[in-house]
């Protein structure tokens, strides 16, 4: 029986939740997963919310809906949390991963009582850190690797470099930083 | 592909001997389709009045006042329609219109 | 040796257009088929393709200009979506009527109004009159197969007619999804080079095109069109056994899934049904004769196969991505009830429309479609003969 995992993004317009759905589903077709990574499209505005979702699995992926029960949801933005109902139908054996600078402690009572597991990652204080600009996608992307096991660390790890190398091939200064971006978050997420 | 003989494709000819888009092969067909029939006034040219001044040519809609060495020869009746705009442009009133063919 | 690859639908296009790499493509951009005009851009600025980008000031003008390319004898295509192929009005009929092989490159979305971005068929059902063949995908492979496959059709010397290419907007154009491509050399041998018989740049055959048709001729060239439409059922067969030779995947008129011995069957076109076999496996799992027939060449029509296909079920579910307003259904209905009277077919069918300016449509909705053709069968009664799904009341 093949296994789905189904993960939904929220975002808001211009942060790269969009983006970050497009690089899972790049780094998991690459290491041999079947993938779907879509948004749902509105208007572009800039700043308004978004979701972007991912479909990842061991077989051919024929369904073309949007996720309503994901497995996981990640959450690029927190101040959505008081917006938009990021927890609504996910499943409570499931986990959300939200990219925030506060304590878990005051994330909780924004969640309406989600019994699922809860993850945080500081992707500002990460990405300040190795790269000394404020850029989501890497850290949020490894957070969500960690937590949903759709792919090995390790493979994830050396597909993202390919992937670097290739992407800032005429600034290779940058890769060390993101590829430190990806390991920090491993070590942070929780 | 061989020009179209437009004289055999006629408003009797069956939909399999209409060309594809009704597309026409060959240059300048349109000088088998003698419009001159239409025709129910016609200009007559006299020469004797004639200055060769050509202000006739060039307003003529069809074409049909053949020019040689720099004169203007008899009509194309075969195309002219009769529309008599040469005989009003012509100066000299070497152009007149009769009835008829 | 196919190449494993992830691509959105539109990626997916592009590259096949990169790899047919047609002599020129006019486009005007619009959401949500820009990309396949920008990703050629791209390509021809790399010096992937040398195909002529013609950039112009609207649709009507890359209609025409398309138009104006294939009758001077070149292979020619452009893009478009929504209102831009409403634009084209005028031209699509000049294109069919003028037996021009071109392609169009459709991103299915809804025409205004009100105004959406989002997918469904009225554009491209509005234009199912037009004379142009119109094929369909469900996936972004499909979307590369059709396109590789489309030129050999409309080129064909017993049709000679404009193809048009429709993938859903957004839900397969924006989409990443897996894919196999062919290697290029594959499939520049299998499109081949565009040896136009007569073309208005020869030198050696002057010719005219689009002359004025009095009313002596006018339905004799609709009965050119109309029989080279009936001409392209057989090409489109022939062309798709060639193409499995080379891709290994099987193309006809539709697909059947898990429909030989189904009771209740769902027909559609699109995306919904890769969704709608989801529902099917999840039926038969709970021992539910259940099935789908998914209508890949929507024209020509292929009627009689499609009642031969359905005529042994017990009810069909037949599923619109638009509604004609004609108080008589969608025009998928309309077709196949049409086809069902004349086969003396009468497997009770009823024509539910849904996914209108991307509403979505979810296994769930299926599995009630399903469930509501039981009842039809099980009762002899059907009270919704024609109704939307996903609305709200």
């Amino acid at each position: 029986m093949s296994q789905t995992v189904e993960i939904r993004w929220h975002g808001r317009g211009g942060q790269g939740a969009k983006t970050a759905a497009l690089l899972l589903a790049d780094v998991a077709f690459k290491t041999g997963m079947h993938v779907q990574g879509f948004p749902e499209y509105g208007p572009e505005r800039m700043g308004a919310p978004i979701t972007a979702y991912n479909r990842i699995s061991d077989a051919p992926i024929r369904v073309h809906s949007n996720i309503y029960t994901p497995q996981y949801v990640a959450v690029v933005d927190e101040t959505l949390l008081e917006s938009v109902d990021v927890t609504g139908g996910l499943k409570e054996d499931g986990a959300i991963i939200i990219n925030t600078t506060r304590p878990k402690s005051e994330i909780l009572p924004l969640l309406k009582g989600y019994s699922g597991k809860v993850y945080t990652v500081d992707a500002k204080k990460i990405s300040l850190a190795t790269l000394g600009k404020y850029y989501p996608n890497s850290p949020m992307l490894a957070a969500v690797v960690a937590i949903t096991k759709v792919m090995d660390k390790e493979a994830f790890l050396r597909e993202m470099e390919l992937s670097f190398q290739h992407k800032f091939a005429k600034k290779p200064e940058v890769i060390k930083g993101n590829m430190d971006a990806l390991r920090m978050t491993f070590k942070e997420v929780q | 592909m061989a020009a179209t003989d437009i004289s055999k494709i006629t408003e009797k000819s069956k939909w399999q001997d209409i060309t594809p888009g009704n597309q026409i092969y060959g240059a300048g067909t349109s000088k088998d389709f003698k419009t001159g029939e239409w025709r129910t006034q016609t200009p007559v040219w006299i020469p004797e009045k004639c200055k060769q001044c050509l202000l006739c040519v060039p307003v003529c809609p069809d074409s049909s006042i053949p020019v040689k060495n720099c004169e203007r020869l008899e009509f194309d009746y075969d195309h002219c329609k009769g529309c008599g705009i040469c005989a009003k442009v012509c100066p000299f009133d070497s152009i007149t219109m009769k009835e008829g063919q | 040796m196919s190449i494993r690859e992830r691509l959105s639908g539109n990626e997916a296009i592009s590259l096949a257009i990169k790899q047919i790499n047609p002599d020129v493509m006019p486009a005007f951009p619009i959401t949500p088929s820009t990309e396949i005009p920008q990703y050629v851009a791209n390509y021809i600025a790399n010096g992937k393709m040398d195909t002529e980008f013609i950039p112009v000031e609207s649709e009507h003008s890359s209609m025409s200009a398309t138009v104006g390319a294939s009758a001077a004898g070149a292979r020619a295509l452009t893009a478009t979506s929504s209102c831009g192929l409403a634009l084209m009005w005028e031209e699509l009929y000049v294109a069919a009527s003028n037996r021009l092989p071109l392609a169009l490159a459709l991103v299915n979305r809804a025409l205004s109004g009100p105004i959406n971005i989002n997918c469904d068929h009225s554009d491209s059902m509005g234009a199912r009159d037009t004379g142009w063949i119109q094929i369909y995908a469900e996936n972004n492979q499909e979307v590369y197969d059709n396109m590789v496959q489309a030129f050999r059709i409309s080129e064909h010397k017993d049709v000679m007619l404009p193809i048009m290419i429709c993938q859903d907007g957004f839900i397969t154009s924006h989409a990443v999804e897996n894919i196999e491509l062919l290697e290029d050399d594959i499939v520049k041998n299998f499109v081949g080079e565009y040896e136009p018989e007569n073309y208005l740049l020869n030198p050696n055959q002057p010719m005219a095109v689009g002359p004025y048709a009095v009313s002596n001729y006018y339905m004799e060239t609709k009965m050119g069109q109309r029989t080279a439409m009936h001409n392209a059922k057989q090409v489109i067969l022939d062309v798709a056994k060639e193409y499995e030779a080379i891709s290994g995947r099987k193309y006809g008129f539709f697909e059947e899934y898990k429909l030989e011995d189904a009771e209740y069957a769902v027909l559609i076109i699109g995306s919904a049904a890769g969704t709608c076999k989801d529902a099917v496996d999840k039926l038969r799992a709970e021992g539910k004769k259940v099935g789908l027939l998914k209508l890949r060449v929507f024209r020509p029509f292929p009627a009689e196969e499609i009642a031969a296909a359905l005529a042994h079920c017990k009810s069909v579910a037949i599923m619109d991505r638009t509604d004609s307003f004609s108080g008589n259904g969608g025009p998928l209905g309309a077709e196949v009830s049409q086809a069902f009277y004349n086969a003396r077919t009468s497997v009770p069918a009823v024509n539910y429309i849904y996914g209108l300016g991307g509403r979505d449509i979810r296994v769930e909705d299926f599995e009630d479609i399903y469930s509501r053709l039981e009842t039809i069968a099980a009762t002899g009664q059907i009270t919704d003969q024609f109704d939307y799904i996903g609305l709200r009341k």
